[in-house]
């Protein structure tokens, strides 16, 4: 089969289809959506563009950090930036967001420092934040676990008599199309059902799992596979910020609200490689990814925001600016992240010392002594 | 006899597309096995080849991929899956455990299950949590399953031919950071049992037994100790379920000392059921205790540490210089 073979079928629900919510066009016109109004103010609309760019220039940082050997992989979020930072500004400090490993831009609206984010693809830990100081839990690798976290987390919230009041909370699952396909997935839609757990599950669809096109995984628009497990499924524009904003704001006010669990599908493509050892070219077009380069979302921001005279030259040499001063620093903190101690391998394994972890670390201790006595 | 220069994973592809010339019931499947070739390229062109009803790409579900081979395996089909990686066969634990191993029996022996699955295996590639596990130990431990370890080129293009001629389904583990090792490789002529444990270096005064990764960490181990006037005879076991204890045993009774080594975590590991077994029958032979070299007791660290974690020259020969010091 060749690449053209197999894009003869169009994309499921990719024409014209009545559900694609969508408040900013491509070319930066706002529009309206019966079900989503957003009142944004300039200075929030100044804000989510200062938010796209930032977590774009640091994507491309660690990319470059990358290349260059300081980090082991990375998983680029390029294109993704909509999605991310539109879901990630519509959470409470109540909320939980469950992420994969792509998730850098909401890991940043939930005021995860970056340098987190590299420490793990460089090897230093696994991640090592707190997810409670954040209300953003570890990056998971494995695909799909995570949403079954979600769900669980989410009836906890519903457990804690919560639901309806201003301490009310959410859980909202990030997971890719391919992740879709896994069991784990399947079964967090069903336990968030039949418990009407207060969980968004947010797919970021964006059209590969690696070399895997998504007719690999669905023969239906993804948000429509929701209906069967008995929850509301939405497709929104996963470019468009401000539709990413909206509706996830919506599904997350329902799920505090008692209303149980939703999905959202942001429809939106993955421009770079899955990730920095992956190489595209082997199995999809260029062409593809130049259309979807005319959907930009930091474009069409930038777009309106010189359409409605919101912002100048001045302003969007600030942001610029900033984010460049912020990638260099963030250069700077990784190359002097320092290797951990050896002795950290038999750290945090247990709540309390273990007798064979401390009879391990101390023989390994004494060990690695023994070499030192050597070259004294 | 022809023979050619592969690296493991060219071995591991001429040893597929060899099976699947000579079988139209072999099938591939698994995650990014078609046109990308899997993300080690160890299918590389086998999609192009032999058509996408052949080389299929799976949706992303590992329980999806195992299940479905067992199904296709039911109605004639010879499946080889490919998990992407070892941390991620968990989710087929299930199918693998408790239904690929105990068909034949529950069936009375009318259903066999030929169904290789591949897993790249082990450290040492700089990798993020999850590609760098040792999991044969949970695979050992499941009666039903054939387990077989290759270690350079030759064994992956003999073993993997054998393991998809196998009527039972086997657990192929593959040696992730030598997949670019290189060897003159036979395609053809008679290969040794699947099951037979094999001496990769000859020696007197030690055995030391490993497979996958770690064969090629003692070789130079014992290349090191030997310029120290000591022998270590280097044994791979390539497979470990069926286990060839009489090789092993021979050359512990011979030698008297013996060392384990594997990145998995040592305690309740695969060594463990050696030094156990081995100890029964060299009993009287042994001048030390058998000591198993491996993983920490930990889950697998973060890459920056992964060098302290996995065995390498130095803490083999430290187990060796301990086996004479008792
Ligand atoms: C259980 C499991 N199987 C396989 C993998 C290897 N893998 C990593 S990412 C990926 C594709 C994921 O695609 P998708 O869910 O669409 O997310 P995306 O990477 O596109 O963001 C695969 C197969 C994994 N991490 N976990
Ligand atoms: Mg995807």
């Amino acid at each position: 089969m060749t690449i053209d073979s197999m894009r003869a079928t169009p994309r499921p629900g990719e024409a014209a289809d009545p559900q694609f919510v969508q408040l900013l066009t491509p070319e930066g016109e706002r529009v309206e959506h019966p079900d989503y109004p957003l009142d944004l103010t300039p200075d929030d609309v100044r804000d989510l563009y200062r938010d796209l760019v930032m977590v774009r220039r640091i994507d491309l940082e660690a990319v470059a950090l990358t290349r260059q050997g300081e980090l082991g992989i990375w998983a680029s979020l390029l294109g993704q930036e909509a999605a991310q930072i539109g879901s990630g500004r519509a959470m409470n400090e109540h909320d939980m967001a469950f992420p994969t490993y792509r998730e850098h831009g909401v890991a940043y609206c939930r005021g995860v420092d970056p340098l987190n984010l590299l420490g793990l693809f460089r090897g230093v830990n696994h991640g090592g934040w707190n997810p409670a100081e954040h209300g953003f839990h570890l990056y998971t690798i494995v695909i799909g676990s995570q949403t079954l976290h979600a769900a669980g987390y989410a009836m906890g919230i519903q457990r804690d008599g919560v639901l309806g009041t201003p301490g009310a909370g959410a859980a909202i699952a990030y997971f890719g199309d391919g992740a879709t396909s896994q069991g784990d997935v399947n079964e967090a839609f069903v336990f968030a059902s039949v418990f009407n757990a207060p969980v968004v599950f947010f797919c970021q669809n964006n059209q590969w799992a690696i070399s895997e096109p998504l007719e690999r995984q669905t023969r239906i628009p993804l948000y429509q596979r929701a209906q069967g497990f008995g929850f509301p499924g939405v497709r929104v524009d996963g470019n468009d910020v401000f539709a990413c904003l909206a509706v996830t704001r919506a599904a997350l006010a329902q799920a505090r609200d008692g209303q149980g669990p939703s999905f959202v599908e942001a429809y939106t493509y993955r421009m770079g490689a899955h990730t920095t050892t992956d190489d595209p070219t082997r199995y999809r077009h260029k062409a593809d990814e130049e259309a979807w380069k005319l959907k930009d979302p930091i474009e069409r921001v930038r777009s309106y925001l010189v359409r409605n005279g919101l912002a100048d030259a001045g302003f969007f040499d600030s942001v610029d600016a900033d984010a460049k001063t912020a990638a260099r620093a963030l250069r700077e903190a990784c190359l002097s992240l320092p290797d951990p101690e050896p002795g950290a391998i038999f750290e945090h394994v247990y709540a309390e010392p273990h007798p064979l972890m401390t009879a391990e670390q101390e023989a390994f201790a004494a060990y690695l002594a023994s070499f030192e006595e050597v070259t004294a | 006899m022809t023979a050619e220069t592969l690296t493991l994973g060219k071995a591991l592809n001429a040893g597929l597309r060899r099976a699947m010339e000579d079988d139209p019931k072999v099938l591939v499947m698994g995650e990014d096995v078609g046109r990308l070739g899997g993300v080690f390229r160890i299918t590389d062109g086998l999609q192009k080849d032999f058509g996408a009803e052949r080389v299929i790409d799976t949706p992303l579900a590992e329980s999806g991929i195992v299940g479905t081979a067992i199904g296709l395996a039911l109605r004639g089909y010879r499946p080889v899956c490919e998990i992407q990686f070892d941390g991620f066969v968990f989710p087929a634990a299930d199918q693998i455990i408790t239904q690929l191993a105990k068909m034949r029996m529950r069936s009375l022996g009318s259903v066999s299950l030929p169904i290789t699955i591949r897993i790249p295996c082990g450290g040492g590639i700089g990798a993020v949590e999850h590609h760098s596990e040792s999991p044969e130990a949970y695979f050992a431990h499941t009666a039903g399953l054939r387990v077989v370890a290759c270690s350079n080129p030759v064994d992956a293009y003999a073993m993997l031919r054998q393991s998809i001629a196998s009527d039972d389904p086997v657990i192929f583990f593959e040696p992730k950071r030598r997949y670019w090792e290189k060897a003159p490789v036979p395609l053809d002529g008679d290969f040794p049992s699947l099951h037979s444990a094999q001496v990769v270096q000859a020696g007197t005064d030690v055995t030391v037994l490993a497979y996958g990764p770690s064969v090629k960490t003692c070789l130079e181990a014992a290349t090191a100790a030997a310029s120290e006037g000591r022998s270590i005879e280097v044994i791979d076991l390539r497979s470990l379920n069926p286990l060839d204890l009489p090789t092993l045993a021979a050359s512990v009774e011979r030698t008297g000392r013996c060392v384990v080594v594997h990145e998995a975590p040592v305690f309740a590991g695969f060594g463990a059921e050696l030094a156990a077994r081995l100890t029964e029958l060299c009993f009287y032979r042994l001048e030390a205790p058998i000591l198993r070299v491996g993983g920490f007791s930990t889950p697998y660290p973060p890459s920056r540490l992964e060098d302290e974690y996995l065995p390498d020259l130095d803490r083999i020969l430290d187990a060796v210089d301990r086996t004479f010091a008792w």
